[in-house]
């Protein structure tokens, strides 16, 4: 069993093996299942997947009237004009952004690795598929590497958002998806470990402040920034750059940070962007009521 | 290690819009009937640090009582779990508390009808996974995603290897094991996590055995 990134890429490298097919064999032996069983899993997971992107890109609204349609702008946006940062990172971010406005409108998802952050890993994944062309196998695989560096983020830090901030979930998401967006592009297993510090790196720090404690106001936005650093990191690191500070490093960084981080930053809606008068507004105007205490 | 399993990561597939404070609190919830068995006809829910600063918003309220009428953390009858409770003449409380707990996402569940009641704190500790922390005044370390067996017993020399010795018969095997007490030769508790589903037969055995006063299980 692997505990942290560099025993998941002496794993993969020493066997001379993907990192998802460490993440599924590890989880074939300690929960004593077939293959079949835990691809099986995984491919159901991939469905729910598919299928809130597809309802966010037709355009959904959450209760609150604070997020949804978004998706759909950027959808309508590329086809309209070039955008400036490319097709595939667009797209990705059009699709991130779908999954959470589904989220957010009390629709069925699947947790990567929670709800709040659950854009970032399916959102690359269906706008990378369009250049890579992967078969539904690809696919699958790309969520166990997803889940083999969130796995090694969820035990040695965090990523609850009430615990460690944003950064412990959107970070992760994004440092997930960038590790798995190298696998499927070719990279090599420590590649994988660069894209994943480059990533969570430059998520360091970031607290979590939801308007009026909903999962909608900074946290859409956030998986579509999220999604973006992790296709900008993957190509760095298929471009060879590396991280000078290690992924299990950074990762500890990050737990150090959350757990220095002031309660009013996470997951509390009393501090950031929660707190501005605009946050506040629109929170009174959700429920009536502020929920600021004195 | 907290998280074993992949789909701890990747999932759980559920309704939105948070898996600390709707899946999580839905397991929490739906531990609670777990253990109590049955429908109860009053629930009270005391909720700590971010649970009672955002509850609302996350539909965490929601989520509580959707577990506690035994709903899974992807069905769609969460959404309306007050109004359902409501239509049962389930009396629901909620209450929002300023005491510091040792997790931000803490929420004590009191649960009851005519014939007994039931008392449970859960913690969420992040997508969508939960622990329970305390039953009936018994500390305990129970995360809701295993089936597990918990046994109210006399605090007695042979009480463990009674229960042990007919899991064993039955080659159920165990993941993980607790007891804990409030007082030396009173009323104990033994939790243990096991790895498939046992069957009530096993149960009702257990219930026979040496210095056993009480069985409920914990399903997957």
């Amino acid at each position: 069993m692997f505990r942290n990134v560099a025993e998941l890429v002496e794993l993969a490298e020493s066997e001379g093996i993907q990192i998802s097919e460490v993440m599924i064999r590890q989880e074939m032996e300690v929960r004593e299942r077939t293959r079949e069983e835990v691809v099986g899993q995984m491919e159901r997971n991939l469905d729910v997947m598919e299928k809130a992107v597809e309802d966010g890109l037709k355009g959904v609204k959450s209760h609150s009237g604070l997020t949804g349609g978004d998706a759909v702008l950027i959808q309508k946006y590329m086809q309209e004009k070039e955008p400036l940062s490319g097709n595939l990172l667009m797209d990705a971010v059009s699709k991130a952004v779908a999954t959470n406005e589904v989220n957010a409108a009390m629709g069925t998802i699947c947790a990567t690795p929670t709800a709040g952050s659950a854009g970032c890993v399916p959102g690359t994944l269906f706008a990378v598929k369009n250049k890579l062309n992967p078969t539904r196998e690809q696919m699958v695989r790309y969520l166990f590497t997803s889940g083999a560096f969130g796995f090694v983020v969820a035990n040695n830090a965090s990523i609850s958002g009430a615990a460690g901030g944003c950064q412990a979930e959107v970070g992760s998401a994004a440092g997930m998806a960038a590790a798995a967006i190298v696998e499927m592009a070719g990279g090599t297993p420590s590649q994988s470990a660069e894209a994943m510090a480059i990533t969570l790196k430059n998520m360091l720090g970031l607290v979590c402040d939801p308007v009026a404690g909903l999962v909608e106001v900074p946290c859409v936005k956030r998986n579509a920034m999220g999604a973006s650093n992790a296709v900008v990191a993957a190509d760095m690191a298929l471009a060879g750059v590396t991280s000078r500070i290690p992924c299990d490093e950074v990762i500890d960084a990050m737990y150090k940070i959350g757990q220095t981080m002031p309660v009013a930053l996470r997951e509390t809606a009393q501090g950031g962007l929660a707190a501005t008068p605009t946050g506040r507004e629109l929170e009174a105007k959700v429920y009536g009521i502020s929920l600021k205490k004195e | 290690m907290k998280f074993k399993s992949v789909f701890d990561i990747i999932g759980p597939v559920m309704i939105g819009p948070s898996s600390s404070h709707t899946a999580g609190a839905a397991r929490i919830g739906r531990a609670a009937r777990n253990l109590f068995g049955r429908e109860p006809k009053w629930i009270n829910v005391h909720l700590y640090g971010s649970f009672a600063k955002t509850y609302k918003g996350h539909g965490t309220d929601v989520a509580i009582v959707g577990g506690l009428l035994d709903y899974d953390t992807f069905d769609t009858r969460i959404s309306s779990s007050l109004e359902t409770a409501k239509e049962k003449k389930i009396k629901v409380s909620f209450f929002e508390e300023d005491a510091h707990t040792d997790h931000p996402n803490t929420a004590r569940i009191k649960i009851g009808d005519d014939d007994g009641d039931l008392e449970l704190v859960g913690i969420s500790i992040g997508g969508g996974m939960a622990e329970i922390t305390e039953l009936n005044g018994f500390e305990l370390r129970l995360s809701g995603s295993h089936p597990a067996i918990l046994l109210i017993h006399n605090d007695r020399y042979g009480a463990i290897a009674s229960v042990t010795s007919i899991l064993a018969k039955h080659e159920i095997n165990i993941g993980h094991m607790e007891v804990s007490r409030k007082e030396q030769g009173k009323e104990a508790l033994m939790v243990i996590e096991v790895d498939q589903n046992v069957d009530d037969v096993v149960l009702k055995e257990l219930e026979r055995a040496d210095h056993i006063l009480q069985v409920a299980k914990i399903v997957d």
